[in-house]
């Protein structure tokens, strides 16, 4: 557990994804069975343990402190877990620190009433950082900027595989993954997959060069609309029914109406959105909602009946990894697309087909997106009609081709420090809009879309004009104006302006521009209004 | 304002900071005063401006290299040396915080004030232990004077910094240090834990450490930044105070694994706030548990409590049967910890 505990701690101050992954993969390489196992599910977020609420936490640290002193620790502290790991006062115990498989198999064979006895003798045994791995461990959400995907891909590079064998075999998996890290040592044989409702590794599209179009050969090449919604993976096989996201993360339980509808057998690729109300949108298909609606679907890990109902998901599917049993990922798109139309005709309610879009030359495709403005639609995805199903971001067959961004002059107002190479750079940008008051209210972030020498300019322009400090942000007098990219402006009740921006960056840095002609709020609500 | 003839009061708070009224002297004054007894060399304990000076030796040499313009009379008085001003027996002990750091004990009316200046229990060998005198009225330090304070040893600390440099041999490691006294402690700590290559030091660390070497401390092969290579900079171990990891002086490093040794860094958010990669707990403070062995161990029937957390002290030392009040000092930082 205290090797664990390193481990966290260490993650959980180091902001580079490369040194996260060489701690992380430095960690499974050299750390026994099953500790690494139990490690490895709890940063992918495989573990679960019912009977650790932090009910039981606050109950447990009440018996031993103070309430006073407690109070003022934890005010001053303001994370329970982290509170209670370092006030916890010890008592000796005649035990040494358990191991990370010794808590995991504890806690899960244990019943509810027996959990704080065993919170109790742990926390006595471990030191702070030990006690907050535990209490993080057992309450879940570890919570030190550590995903699934990553996690996987740390395990990948530290035994030289790449991460879609990883993803691939993933989900037949059960901790603490004997069979993966014997596999992985080549002690083992790759671990069948099975015919599970696991998750495949989804196959991704690279950006268009605009100027290298012509060297494509239009006739090889089939387009579709890109949906501004999430990229997921429906699964439905041998009675099994599950959702993923393109990273592998299970959000079936914040989609039941959608799981519900899993009526088929196969793994069907598309995209999940939320269907809209009112006029068929384009090519007559089902009308989608903004993207706000979904978001504030994603963020539900139980949605109400009423948010399913007014935000009903749906899936738009354009690509099939299995027809029924059969994996067909080897075979040529148009061969899949043919099956995909083919299994539409009779699919559930739930799903609809993506349609090709047809076109002769590059430069009829090139209007096509010009003209396409219609909600829910991005920009355009070709692909080459003779390409298999290839886990991963291959080179060639699959390019997105966004539409032209939207742009507006906005007011810079704060400034956070970057992290790693960054932090001593105001590199983290907030910027707003002017109102009807002719005051500034924020509408975005961004910090992305300047060179290292522009940085280096903005933090100097940054630490001239600061009026207030908050912390790692810098309020600054208003004065410089950024041209600001982005790719749709949306409603929104949770920022104060009423609108959010999609992908924002900074296109140019309008040193020459006043701020009085930087974009009013009224201009940026009606984009988001259409 | 407590009286000469209530108990305990001929030491009072002033504006200035706390004052002994028989002997006119102050004890760490806020400002410039006539006369100060000064318990160690931190910048909100030692100013400039002063008439008169006493105190340790070593902490006169720090205040002469951080005050070279200040020039007040100064009288030297090592630990446990005893003189009489106005009637009151006054001597110092060691402390344990810093080089040169002190307790100043006063006699007077046959009471026994001690006041701790800033202190720690941890074994620091550039500081001499703290030394536990029995007195009637004890002032005490809060700096850490909350449960969740509780040091870990240090030389566990130092291990987290130089498994990172094991781990992490590609990139140089900044560690940020107060110029005074953990600066000085870490090379120790670091030495002793088996690191042998050169360690450099920031521009503002370099005085004070050539300081302690003057008083006889070896801290190995010590550079200065300025005027170093890059390139021998780019995989070396580097001291810096903790204000210029997140300034401009550190992007002269190429990608650096960033370290902080500060007891704060306990706490999460506030080694986020500093941007510490490493943060490693190393105080030269009490802790929580020290702080109140202490104030027992003094025997003092009342103990005040100065510069931190005083309420979450004065609760602790109540609930254990002391009699203790919180004494707001204006002007101490807690940055200097």
């Amino acid at each position: 557990m205290q090797v664990f505990a390193s481990l966290l701690d260490a993650l959980a101050f180091t902001p580079s994804r490369n040194a996260k992954l060489r701690l992380i993969g430095d960690y499974l390489r050299t750390t026994p069975d099953p500790a690494r196992g139990y490690a490895l599910a709890a940063l992918t977020g495989a573990l679960s343990f019912t009977g650790a609420k932090s009910a039981v936490i606050r109950g447990l640290v009440a018996e031993r402190v103070d309430p006073d002193l407690f109070a003022m620790s934890y005010d001053y502290v303001g994370d329970l877990a982290e509170t209670v790991a370092l006030i916890w006062p010890e008592r000796p115990r005649n035990a040494p620190p358990p191991t990370i498989d010794a808590v995991v198999d504890e806690l899960s064979a244990a019943s509810r009433a027996e959990v704080p006895k065993l919170l109790e003798a742990w926390l006595d045994v471990l030191d702070a950082d030990g006690r907050w791995a535990l209490l993080k461990l057992a309450t879940g959400g570890l919570r030190v900027g550590v995903s699934a995907r990553l996690a996987k891909v740390a395990l990948a590079d530290a035994f030289d595989k790449e991460a879609a064998e990883i993803e691939e075999i993933w989900h037949g998996l059960e901790p603490p993954y004997p069979t993966l890290f014997d596999w992985l040592e080549g002690k083992g044989p790759m671990p069948d997959p099975g015919v599970g409702a696991g998750f495949r590794p989804v196959m991704l599209a690279n950006p268009l060069d605009e100027a290298a179009i012509d060297k494509l050969d239009p006739s090889a090449y089939r387009a579709e609309w890109k949906w501004d919604g999430v990229r997921v993976q429906a699964v439905s096989r041998n009675g099994e029914q599950r959702l993923y996201t393109r990273t592998g993360d299970d959000i079936s339980g914040s989609f039941p109406d959608v799981v519900a509808g899993f009526d088929f057998n196969g793994v069907i690729d598309g995209e999940l959105l939320v269907r809209g109300e009112g006029e068929p949108g384009i090519d007559g298909l089902v009308p989608v909602a903004a993207f706000s609606d979904l978001q504030k679907r994603l963020g539900r890990k139980r949605p109400s009946v009423k948010l399913q109902q007014s935000s009903p998901g749906m899936i738009r599917a354009y690509d099939m990894l299995f027809d029924g049993d059969e994996d067909v990922r080897g075979g040529p798109f148009d061969v899949r697309r043919t099956r995909l139309e083919a299994w539409g005709k009779a699919a559930p309610e739930v799903f609809d087909i993506s349609p090709l879009v047809p076109f002769a030359s590059w430069a009829e495709l090139t209007e096509i997106r010009a003209g396409a403005r219609a909600d829910g639609i991005e920009g355009l995805m070709l692909k080459l009609g003779a390409a298999p199903y290839t886990a991963g971001r291959p080179q060639g067959p699959w390019f997105k081709w966004k539409r032209a961004p939207l742009t507006l002059d906005l007011v810079v107002m704060y400034a956070q420090r970057g992290h790693g190479r960054r932090s001593s750079y105001f590199s983290d940008y907030t910027f707003g809009a002017w109102t009807e008051e002719d005051a500034l209210v924020p509408v975005g972030k961004a910090y992305s879309g300047f060179t290292d020498k522009e940085l280096a300019a903005l933090d100097k322009w940054v630490r001239a004009n600061t009026t207030d400090r908050f912390g790692p942000v810098r309020q600054v007098a208003p004065g410089l104006v950024f041209e600001v990219a982005f790719d749709a402006a949306q409603r929104s009740t949770r920022h104060k302006s009423g609108v959010a921006l999609r992908f924002p960056r900074i296109k140019r840095i309008r040193w020459d521009k006043p701020i009085e002609e930087a974009d009013r709020l009224e201009t940026v609500l009606a984009l988001a209004d259409g | 304002m407590a009286r000469a003839d209530q108990k305990f009061g001929w030491l009072e708070l002033r504006p200035g900071g706390l004052y002994c009224a028989p002997a006119d002297i102050y004890i760490d004054p806020g400002r410039g005063v006539p006369s100060a007894i000064i318990t160690h060399g931190h910048a909100d304990h030692a100013r400039p401006g002063h008439g008169k000076v006493l105190a340790t030796p070593e902490t006169l040499a720090i205040m002469g290299v951080r005050y070279p313009a200040d020039t007040p009379e100064t009288q030297a008085l090592a630990y446990g040396e005893r003189i009489t001003i106005g009637g009151v027996h006054i001597w110092l002990a060691p402390a344990g915080h810093v080089l040169g750091s002190a307790q100043v004990a006063l006699e007077y009316g046959g009471e026994r004030i001690v006041v701790s200046g800033d202190y720690k229990r941890r074994l620091d060998p550039t500081a001499v232990a703290f030394e536990v005198i029995k007195c009637d009225l004890f002032i005490t330090e809060a700096t850490f004077a909350l449960p969740v304070f509780r040091h870990p040893p240090a030389e566990q600390e130092v291990q987290k910094l130089l498994t990172s440099i094991a781990q992490f041999p590609e990139q140089a490691h900044v560690l940020g240090v107060y110029g005074l006294g953990k600066c000085q402690r870490m090379l120790l700590l670091v030495r002793e834990a088996g690191f042998e290559e050169p360690i450099y030091l920031h521009g503002a660390l370099i005085k004070l450490t050539e300081l302690y070497q003057s008083f006889g401390f070896d801290f190995g092969d010590v550079r200065p930044v300025a005027g170093t290579d890059k390139a021998e900079l780019a995989k070396a171990l580097i001291f810096a105070p903790p204000s210029a990891i997140q300034d401009k002086w550190s992007r002269r490093f190429q990608n650096p694994r960033t370290a902080v040794a500060s007891g704060w860094m306990r706490v999460r958010a506030r080694a986020r706030q500093r941007g510490a990669e490493l943060p490693l707990v190393i105080s030269d403070h009490a802790d929580w548990d020290e702080l109140l062995m202490t104030c027992k161990e003094t025997d003092a029937e009342e103990v005040w409590i100065t510069h931190g957390r005083e309420d979450a002290l004065a609760h602790a030392l109540i609930a254990a049967g002391q009699r203790a009040r919180p004494l707001r000092i204006a002007g101490r930082e807690e940055e200097a910890a």
